[in-house]
């Protein structure tokens, strides 16, 4: 039963040089009155083998993307993950390891995240990275926070066409950190500097998101000079995989880049563990939320990497900390460093544009209208089924592929609207497939 | 060792992608990029060589012992590791539709009726990402309580002990409550006299750990729940040291009305080398409504998500949560059973088994039976040697083991908080009290050495102050400075190590 080590006679020595004659006897201090009077209601033990044919027994319940030809994105991704993420996962140094407070011990895990810092400020064009936050959606709240204390500001601006897992996530940490939130609707699916630009007066600062929801581009750069003339701090919500062949927001005037680092390393899992990125430039790093990796040397000289400003963080600062984060995500970061490093700058480029070239084969293979005719879209794009989209995505998965995501879910007014997603993972047979399904 | 990008050629690769004769992607000339990253260039042999260099140099409970208060630093069933990685849950999209989902929605069905079992609470939503999550989103539920009750503005504070983990107060402040703190009294319990005097109509709760920082079980906990239920208020059960009571005692049953579990600590999710962890929280039914959104619920044998919570705080984070973790605990809590208990009682067995051998070394500032953790203090070596807490901690890791947390509690002089765990052999618990002796006697004879250590990791004694100096914390490529050389000040920072 269980993992424990301990034989009859160890606990007989042990209890005897504590001096105690039962187990009970340790737990004299809780009263009598709140200690269970019985055993706990849970099913009986299992062993291994009966574990793993449960485990078994329930993921067969589950519908896979291997098991059903997937266009489904919207802000999680069925990208390939390489082989050496898993064999670099699987070394128990790092998957056995906690936080690592003592650097001596801990120099593989702290070079890592150094490491990662490194290539999230090379995607974003930004100067600092955390060591990762929770997903996409917290690194956004996370945003609003450094966002308000930088600017003094209440008011944070974002984006419809942000995706609206983060805008729920911000809406739910507002009343806390004492924000509003304003939302700017899309104009044909992508952002109207204009409305940026009135809703960004006496704002903390505006979000909107590269590529958007729906997969089109954004005016980006429009976008972050909008909330700059107003003093707004410009952040970008950007997918890493697209940072290849798309600017970094740091090269076009954003104070932070925040994103879901999930489509570089990790698997989908049913929406987590992922990681989140946040990074900003070099004015904010004593306001930024969570861990952080910094280089130094040791008593001999050499050089080492130790976890660095912690005078931010809540174990020094307690009530006065910039955030509560303890954990992050070190070991989804590990595999989006590994898995960046397995593509390289080519790689990442390629991916890019192989998902890019993909999705715009499929729409020209769908025939169907789309949602935003006049809008370059990345790896994802919205078409018009002509009935209600999720009776089409129920049609569809009976013959064995998963359309995309239904936007009526998160907006009004799009009943039939479909978003579908393409990956490098599909074939152009695969999306012959998906035309045929659909057209039926 | 050589960072990945020093060992970077260009033009060398690893990875390369399926190649279709298509068009090529256009990007608008203004949205293009103009600069590639610079990602590494490597070819595949290297990259694995690099990390494997890394993990090498990474210390884990797979290593060794890993006595870090207040972490549960336990064994990771391997498992664990082979369900999570099953393609029904790897590769499933969150946004699948229900019918499509139903194992997953069945095991987090089940996983919450464990947890508000091991609770004694009513409801769980399992969404928060980690345990510090888990206390905002406490929090929040405190918040929506209150202004669902017309107190919003009312209730203002919430109080914590002064034992309490920081993530306690700024997770007070981050939910826009204002902080109180209570003392702690000469037994190691809450101090009911300043308790008294610090609980009225203001207050909209307590947050505590239980058994405390310090590894003790408050003696007066029921009284603490009357004092606080008395006023209207709510108790809030940081769930850090939930390791020492499943099947023992229930925080529910204790007064608690939300708990936190940290499934990365007691439910054995491997930390990653500070993440990924998950936070649930667990209610009583008055709070039931307000719980994060969607909910899993049963429907006779259907699973699904329920969006239809009109009074919940919302999101937290994306989707309903870090399923892996879920499937990972899951595993954990079935291969027990209702034994778990028996888990609790080896992790309180093995922490008194080391009290007991250590007491007599290293100073003990409560003397009582601990739970699944103790808290001794270095302060007779600092007062008759001149040695550290920090210099012990460091020492350690000559002789092979992770030190413990150390300087936590605050309340603790030269603090030294450890934790074995359940899984830990006998053999290893007297090979750490025998290093913790010998440690004590070197204080004495050689103090030298202790101040050095460690003499037998990959780097020395490293300079924090230079770190948070500097602020460097990405490569500089070209113009990476070379830090050997330049002169520091100031002598080593004294900080929580742990927790």
């Amino acid at each position: 039963m269980g993992y424990l080590s301990l034989t009859d006679s160890d606990q007989e020595a042990m209890l005897a040089e504590i001096g105690v004659s039962s187990i009970d006897e340790l737990f004299q201090d809780i009263p009598e009155a709140l200690r269970l009077d019985r055993a706990l209601d849970l099913e009986p033990a299992l062993s291994e083998q009966q574990l793993v044919a449960h485990l078994e027994e329930l993921a067969r319940k589950n519908v896979h993307t291997g098991r059903e030809l997937s266009f489904l994105g919207a802000g999680i991704y069925d990208h390939y993950v390489p082989a050496i993420v898993d064999a670099i996962l699987a070394r128990g140094e790092f998957l056995t390891a906690y936080t690592p407070y003592q650097p001596e011990m801990s120099q593989g895990v702290l070079q890592a995240i150094f490491e990662y810092q490194t290539v999230i400020c090379e995607l974003t064009g930004m100067d600092v990275s955390n060591a990762s936050g929770y997903d996409g959606t917290t690194v956004a709240a996370d945003a609003c926070y450094v966002a308000k204390h930088t600017t003094g500001r209440t008011k944070v601006v974002l984006a419809e066409a942000l995706n609206p897992q983060v805008r729920q996530v911000v809406k739910t940490y507002a009343p806390g950190f004492g924000l509003e939130v304003v939302e700017i609707p899309h104009t044909d699916g992508i952002t109207d500097p204009d409305d940026v630009r009135k809703a960004a007066e006496g704002a903390a600062c505006v979000i909107f998101q590269q590529p958007n929801f729906f997969g089109c581009l954004e005016p980006a750069p429009e976008l972050a000079a909008a909330a700059n003339e107003a003093e707004a701090l410009a952040v970008a919500h950007v997918d890493p995989v697209s940072l290849g062949v798309l600017e970094a927001p740091g090269r076009y005037g954003c104070a932070i880049a925040i994103g879901e680092g999930q489509g570089a390393g990790n698997y989908q899992s049913y929406g987590g563990p992922h990681y989140g990125f946040i990074a900003t430039r070099s004015d904010f790093i004593r306001r930024m939320p969570g861990r952080i990796v910094g280089e130094t040397t040791d008593t001999a000289g050499e050089r080492g990497y130790v976890l660095t400003l912690q005078t931010r963080e809540q174990h020094i600062r307690r009530e006065k900390a910039t955030s509560n984060i303890t954990t992050n995500q070190t070991l989804l970061a590990l595999a989006g460093l590994a898995h960046l490093s397995w593509l390289g700058p080519q790689g990442l480029r390629e991916l890019g544009e192989t998902c890019m070239s993909l999705a715009a084969y499929a729409k020209e293979q769908l025939g169907l209208p789309l949602v935003f005719p006049e809008r370059t879209t990345f790896k994802e794009f919205a078409v018009r089924v002509g009935r209600p989209a999720q009776e089409a995505i129920r049609a569809a998965r009976e013959q064995g592929v998963h359309p995309g995501y239904a936007l009526k879910r998160d907006y009004s007014g799009m009943e039939d609207a479909l978003l579908v997603c393409v990956t490098e993972k599909r074939s152009p047979a695969d999306i012959d497939r998906l035309a045929e399904v659909l057209a039926a | 060792m050589k960072l990945i990008f020093e060992k970077s050629q260009q033009g060398r690769r690893a990875g390369t992608l399926p190649s279709h004769d298509l068009p090529p992607a256009e990007v608008p000339e203004e949205l293009r990029r103009r600069e590639a990253p610079r990602l590494p260039e490597l070819a595949e042999p290297e990259i694995v060589r690099h990390f494997t260099a890394l993990a090498d140099r990474t210390f884990g409970v797979d290593t060794g012992f890993y006595p870090l208060g207040s972490c549960t630093m336990k064994h990771n069933p391997r498992v664990n590791e082979r369900v999570v990685a099953l393609p029904g849950f790897r590769d499933l999209h969150p946004l699948q539709e229900e019918d499509g989902a139903q194992g997953a929605l069945e095991l987090m069905w089940r996983l919450q009726e464990i947890l508000a079992e091991v609770c004694g609470l009513h409801a769980v939503s399992l969404q928060p990402a980690a345990g510090s999550q888990g206390e905002l989103t406490g929090l929040m539920l405190m918040r929506a309580y209150f202004a669902d009750r017309g107190e919003g503005e009312q209730r203002k504070v919430v109080i914590t002990a002064d034992t309490a983990h920081g993530t306690n107060p700024a997770s007070v402040t981050m939910a826009g409550f204002q902080l109180q703190k209570v003392e702690t009294d000469s037994r190691g319990n809450l101090d009911l006299d300043d308790l008294r005097a610090k609980v009225n109509a203001e207050t909209a709760g307590l947050m505590l750990t239980n058994p405390s920082t310090l590894g003790l079980f408050d003696e007066h906990i029921e009284e603490v729940a009357e004092i606080f239920h008395g006023v209207g208020a709510l108790l809030y059960y940081d769930g850090a040291n939930l390791n020492a009571v499943c099947g023992i005692s229930r925080p529910g049953d204790m007064g608690f009305d939300i708990v936190h579990i940290n499934l990365h600590k007691t439910f054995s999710q491997p930390h990653g080398g500070g993440g990924p962890g998950g936070g649930p929280v667990a209610v009583r039914d008055i709070l039931e409504p307000f719980l994060p959104a969607p909910a899993v619920v049963r429907d006779v044998d259907e699973f699904r998500l329920d969006y239809n919570r009109p009074k919940s705080i919302g999101k937290v984070r994306g989707y309903t949560g870090p399923f892996g973790v879920f499937v990972r605990s899951y595993a954990f809590i079935r291969a027990y059973g209702p034994e778990l208990r028996r888990m609790s009682e080896v992790a309180v067995l093995n922490a008194n088994y080391m009290l007991g051998r250590l007491k007599g070394t290293y100073d003990l500032p409560f003397e009582r039976l601990c739970m699944h953790e103790f808290v001794l203090s270095a302060r007779n070596l600092k007062r008759d040697h001149g040695v550290n807490a920090l210099d012990v901690a460091k020492r350690l890791m000559d002789y092979g083991f992770h030190p413990p947390t150390i300087y936590f509690p605050l309340i603790v002089p030269e603090a030294l908080m450890i934790e074995p765990t359940e899984t830990e052999p006998k053999e290893t618990l007297d090979a750490f009290c025998d290093a913790m002796e010998k440690i004590a006697k070197e204080a004495a004879s050689d103090p030298e050495i202790l101040k050095e250590a460690p003499h037998r990791r990959p780097v020395r004694r490293l300079d924090e102050v230079k770190a948070a100096k500097r602020a460097i914390v990405k490569y500089g490529f070209d113009e990476h400075p070379n830090l050997r050389g330049e002169p520091s000040e100031g002598g080593a920072v004294e900080v929580q190590k742990g927790a």
